[in-house]
């Protein structure tokens, strides 16, 4: 009895072995076998850094002995950082540029930018056409797009600012023509700004402001071509206002960087990556 | 150890702690001046004053509207925190009964501690509001002086009470006996006598204003523009450092540092300031 169990126990083995070792040659995964061990820094987007951070708390318990050190400072800062190799990994919540086709990028959710109002103002959707006139001072006053008659606060972001980049881009505005009467830093202050002020018209992301809205906070998401801004409808690729959210790379990954860009892609993690109101990969 | 051998050790001590306090000032300065050289060798300095607008990415560099915003602001709160303080320490001195001018000390003690991110966010979600129901947009010069107010207030108000409370009892004794009234007492006597530990007083206060940061980022607005009224959103030389360093890079960067500079200078300025303002009136 003793004797067979210790053959099957030993069959059992080598077809583990096997199997494990084949499993590893189609991935090409060796590094995962080995035990990873090391420092991995990632600074960039200040987007992507809530939900780097939490993929790399998940990663640290699987992985003990790595530690996943995540900084934010924009997506401008994560190429930069990436590029000169002051971090592994940096993150750019915005697809590649022309002068940055030499770095790799891979890309780990997407977000969608909305316009936001306050939850008071009766105004219900705006044409492209009038968000870029409210943003260059063209349109001064809600009443010519159907609101009340109040001036309109226009809200814009700091020089930098991924969000700011997509939007500009969106609309083919410079910032240099936009009149703003509030610049601000990050998308909670937009919100914050659009809920204290109800003639108050800002850009933030969607997932932020869904999240907050749900939450109760006083503001509304404006549809985009009538395209309801919706995590769904950003995952589903209709909305039109969205950007991949990168992780950029100064050459091809190996080790413990490619063992977490994996890790990040996988479909085990999209759970995180929808309790931060981004948009998984696949389906 | 004989008396004399720990006295040298202990004067060697104190002459490295006071050289490392005093090198940190110049290390400082050097640093600044360090990072802000590749945009000065570029651009020279006078773009900073003569520019067409504040847009790094584009290469305009024009600081002077934020450091109008910096010197407005700081004007503003110093000129409403001062006689508010003052007053308030007045109050607390020679008027108000022992117990009320305990708890109120500790009240302003408790301004003092409060962070200035506690202050920023009750602006932004508050004050600001209420502000843009008057005009709009609510974040503006008058916030930012309103904030920059309560903020600098008990700095003053503290240093005026504790230099109040050093005038030596023999004045106000001596004033009492000689008829004087109270009004009296104080205008002619006290606030003399008290004149150097006020005038550090504003001296601090206008430090903590100029070089507040998070708060006032929060409630100005931020819009790179000479403001043309209170109630027009402007930006300071701390808060565009704080909003764009992170995203910076190259010479946008740089120029960054050379709002510090400017800040740095500006401060080096009010202490030349100070010094010629006092010398003569203060110490006699």
């Amino acid at each position: 009895m003793r004797n067979i169990n210790a053959n099957v126990f030993k069959t059992l083995r080598q077809v583990f072995a096997i199997s494990a070792a084949m499993f590893l040659l189609r991935h090409g995964n060796i590094a995962a076998e080995e035990e990873l061990t090391g420092k991995l820094v990632l600074t960039g987007s200040s987007t992507i850094a809530p939900l780097a951070s939490e993929l790399g708390k998940r990663f640290e318990k699987q992985h003990p002995k790595v530690r996943v050190d995540v900084q934010t400072g924009g997506s401008s800062r994560g190429v930069a950082d990436a590029r000169k190799g002051l971090a592994e990994i940096g993150m750019a919540s915005r697809a590649a540029n022309d002068d940055e086709k030499e770095l790799k990028f891979f890309t780990i959710a997407t977000d969608g930018v909305c316009v936001i109002l306050n939850k008071d103002n009766p105004v219900q959707a705006l044409t492209d056409e009038h968000v870029a006139k409210i943003y260059t001072g063209k349109i001064t006053n809600w009443k010519d797009v159907g609101g009340n008659d109040a001036p309109i606060t226009v809200v814009n972001k700091a020089e930098g600012r991924s969000t700011l980049e997509l939007f500009c881009h969106y609309y083919k505005l410079k910032n240099s023509d936009i009149k703003a009467h509030v610049v601000v830093g990050d998308n909670e202050q937009d919100i914050k700004t659009c809920a204290g002020n109800a003639n108050a018209i800002a850009y933030v992301s969607i997932g932020t402001a869904q999240s907050d809205a749900d939450e109760g906070v006083a503001i509304k998401l404006l549809p985009m071509n009538g395209v309801d801004a919706t995590v769904e409808n950003v995952r589903l690729g209709k909305f039109p206002l969205s950007r991949p959210l990168n992780y950029v790379l100064k050459s091809e990954p190996t080790g413990l960087p490619k063992a977490f860009i994996e890790f990040s892609q996988a479909k085990e993690q999209y759970d995180i990556v929808k309790e931060n109101f981004f948009v998984p990969l696949g389906k | 150890m004989s008396r004399w051998a720990s006295d040298f050790i202990l004067v060697w001590i104190l002459r490295a702690l006071a050289a490392v306090s005093g090198v940190i000032v110049f290390l400082i300065a050097a640093f600044l001046a360090l990072e802000s050289f590749p945009v000065l060798r570029h651009v020279g300095i006078a773009v900073f004053f003569t520019d067409n607008g504040w847009h790094p990415i584009d290469k305009l560099y024009n600081l002077s509207p934020m450091l109008l915003g910096s010197l407005l602001s700081m004007a503003g709160s110093v000129l409403v925190a001062t006689p508010l303080g003052i007053l308030s320490a007045v109050f607390c001195q020679y008027y108000a009964p022992p117990f009320l001018a305990r708890q109120f000390r500790r009240l302003i003690e408790l301004l003092a501690g409060i962070p200035s991110v506690v202050y920023g966010l009750w602006g932004l979600v508050v004050l600001a509001p209420i502000i843009n129901r008057i005009h709009p947009p609510g974040q503006c010069l008058l916030t930012g002086i309103a904030i920059l107010t309560i903020m600098i207030l008990p700095t003053i108000a503290l240093m005026a009470d504790a230099s109040f409370a050093s005038v030596p009892k023999q004045f106000t004794h001596g004033a009492a006996a000689l008829g004087l009234t109270r009004l009296g007492t104080l205008r002619h006597i006290i606030l003399p006598a008290a004149r150097s530990g006020l005038f550090t007083g504003v001296i601090l206060e206008t430090g903590r204003a100029i070089g507040e940061t998070m708060a006032v980022l929060m409630v100005c607005g931020n819009v790179v523009q000479v403001p043309g009224s209170l109630f027009d959103s402007m930006r300071t030389l701390t808060a565009n450092i704080a909003l764009e360093m992170a995203y910076a890079h190259g010479d946008h960067r740089s120029a960054l540092f050379v709002s510090g500079l400017i800040l740095m200078v500006v401060i080096v300025l009010l202490a030349v300031a100070a010094e010629i303002l006092s010398k003569g009136q203060i110490y006699e």
